[in-house]
């Protein structure tokens, strides 16, 4: 049996979320949802765990911090101390207060960058990549979801497309895959 | 869906769709640029050219080519520079701070501002850079590895963290600005028809696809990232007021510098959207989205930031004064400086940054589009003042009356300032030609909770 991809066409976020809830509570899987802005809501229905972006950030914060203490004790008491205006270089902890700005915005850049590429590179968002979203419209005023039927044993795609059909769907497409 | 209680004034005005939100912000784009952009376009480059050669001049003679003098030796380079990081505050502030706090109406303008923040800061730059006066040596300021026997650059400075701060900030902002850019890229590269274009967007969008994992992975990336930039715009130009504060020179070396530099910066900043956005809202028909509700929550910021300044101007007044300390007899906020020779400066200042600005707190002030556009250009004036009087006031009266002197800028002094607000809008205008000026695609969530003609209803139009 061949396996079909079936692309259900909404023209609201309320509408996909409502069909959605209808389909995973009788147990069919929702592979994903294309749109063109964040629908809230939608991934507890579709299974969707929380992403874990931000302990990425808190992580290079971390290195960024420890890297800017590294740096900074490196430069300006072991390598080469210098008495500039009077304060006290010898160690460390009597200098660390000057160092602060430095430190804040050192650990704020790592952690912002460090965060933003891996956004970029799990999302598979990288320059000269093409769009992979199943129709043009869903970047503009559509909202598409995705189900598989190989994702789907237990249901005949048609009785997929006919329990699509008693929500409020624009269009139902299907796809060889 | 969210809800939004009905006596809020909406935020998107007539009856649109999600579809008519896209076409709206993309129109500018796809259709022919107005004959006024062309006109703008042109002059703004040609000043641009000519603040280019201006620097040009300026470096190849030295810094001896500017106004500057051994008692004044910080006057409009460093001026320009303050005013221009200050006006870069606003951008990330709407959207970092204004995220923070949920507030909606950020996203009308939260784009438009970003890409401020960014050419402002990029001009701000600039100043530092040529007041080196030996450019080829700008690395220097960088903790890198020398010729000199790894001699380190000095962390104990304020101008050293200057340096850290301001390229923190400006990397922070562009990926900022470009990570919210990504999806409506990707609208415009579905969207277009010419194939100029289809190629330009389809790199720019990075292959966005808008699947939910994606936009999950969006909103927490805008989540934390805007976490991360509320302390940073605070922390920048509290860092660029310690390169006044930690000195000693009597008027500069003041507590108080930090916070009411911010504050200063986020009322130059949000005078400078308003500028560009009264004139852009008009010359590119977005007067459903950049609405008289808009303009007038921009405005309270613009009053409460204007007051704490005020309120600063008042504090340093008096605390100059009741110290009874003859040097701070001439500082920027002094008897004598009201009185003296730049007493016009001094006016300028007070007229332009306290008393015009607060006729804003009138309402039929603050909710017209003229008057507030007209008020922003004078608090724009009135911060440039502020910054020229802290620094050059400040210095102009000496330790010994020997060495008082006043400031006369050169042409050049002219140039560079006037060039880089060229090489500003220049950058603006390309912007606004090709980019889309609005977060639509962020617009779009709050269409049905705020938008007018939805207002009030339970269930989506589209529900049949």
């Amino acid at each position: 049996m061949a396996n079909k991809v079936i692309y259900a066409v909404y023209e609201d976020p309320e509408l996909l979320k409502d069909a959605a809830r209808k389909l995973v509570t009788a147990g069919v899987q929702v592979r994903d949802v294309f749109s063109p802005f964040p629908i809230h809501g939608i991934d507890p229905i579709i299974g969707l765990k929380r992403t874990r972006l931000g302990i990425v950030s808190f992580m290079f914060g971390i290195m960024g911090l420890s890297l800017a203490i590294l740096g900074t004790w490196w430069m300006m008491i072991y390598d080469w101390p210098m008495n500039i205006g009077g304060k006290p270089n010898q160690h460390f902890y009597q200098n660390v207060p000057a160092f602060v700005p430095v430190l804040f915005e050192f650990t704020v850049l790592c952690a912002a960058h460090g965060m933003a590429i891996t956004y970029l590179i799990r999302n598979k968002t990288l320059p000269g990549m093409a769009g992979r979203n199943p129709d043009p419209r869903s970047t503009n005023d559509k909202f598409i979801m995705e189900l598989r039927t190989e994702e789907n044993h237990g249901f005949a795609p048609e009785a997929i497309t006919g329990m699509l059909r008693d929500t409020t769907v624009l269009e139902i497409n299907e796809r060889q895959c | 869906m969210h809800q939004e209680a009905a006596i809020r004034p909406p935020l998107i005005l007539g009856h649109r769709t999600y579809g008519d939100v896209t076409a709206d912000v993309t129109a500018p784009i796809e259709n022919k640029a107005p004959r006024a952009w062309y006109v703008l376009t042109t002059i703004a480059s040609i000043i641009a050219i000519y603040g280019v050669g201006c620097i040009l001049y300026l470096i190849s003679k030295g810094i001896g080519a500017w106004g500057l003098n051994k008692t004044i030796n910080w006057a409009w380079d460093i001026t320009n520079f303050v005013w221009w990081v200050g006006i870069g505050h606003a951008g990330t502030l709407i959207s970092a701070v204004l995220l923070l706090f949920r507030q909606k109406w950020r996203m009308a303008v939260n784009r438009s501002a970003e890409a401020m923040t960014i050419f402002a800061v990029m001009m701000a730059a600039v100043f530092p850079m040529i007041h080196m006066g030996r450019i080829w040596l700008a690395y220097f300021v960088f903790p890198l590895p020398n010729q000199f026997g790894s001699l380190w650059v000095n962390f104990n400075s304020a101008l050293l963290w200057d340096v850290f701060a301001i390229s923190t900030y400006f990397s922070v902002s562009v990926v900022y600005w470009y990570i919210g850019l990504i999806p409506d890229f990707a609208t415009l590269r579905d969207h277009v028809k010419k194939k100029w274009q289809k190629t330009l967007y389809f790199w720019l969008s990075f292959g966005w696809t808008g699947n939910a994992k994606a936009w999950q992975r969006f909103e927490e990336v805008s989540l934390v990232l805007a976490g991360l930039a509320t302390p940073l715009v605070f922390s920048v130009h509290s860092v660029v007021s310690m390169d006044f504060a930690t000195s000693l020179v009597p008027g500069w070396h003041s507590t108080i510098y930090p916070p009411y530099f911010v504050a200063g910066a986020i009322f130059s900043g949000f005078a400078m959207v308003q500028t560009l956005l009264g004139i852009m809202r008009k010359t590119m028909k977005l007067e459903a989205y950049v609405t008289r509700k808009h303009v007038e929550y921009m405005n309270i910021v613009i009053m409460v930031t204007g007051g704490i300044v005020a309120v600063a101007y008042a504090t340093e007044f008096f605390m100059g004064w009741y110290s009874g300390v003859e040097y701070e007899y001439y500082t920027y906020m002094s008897v004598g400086a009201a009185t003296g020779q730049y007493a016009w400066a001094f006016w300028a200042l007070i007229i332009c940054n306290i008393l015009i600005p607060g006729t804003l707190w009138f309402k039929k002030v603050r909710t017209s589009f003229f008057w507030s556009w007209a008020i922003s250009i004078v608090i724009n004036v009135g911060m440039w003042f502020e910054r020229f009087d802290i620094i050059v006031l400040c210095l102009h009266r000496d330790y010994m009356p020997s060495g008082w002197t006043m400031f006369y800028p050169s042409w050049v002094d002219v140039g560079t300032f006037v060039g880089t607000i060229g090489i500003f809008f220049t950058f603006y205008l390309f912007f606004a030609r090709y980019f889309p000026v609005l977060a639509f695609n962020e617009l779009k969530t709050i269409l049905k909770s705020s938008g007018e003609s939805y207002k009030g209803e339970v269930l989506p139009k589209s529900q049949h």
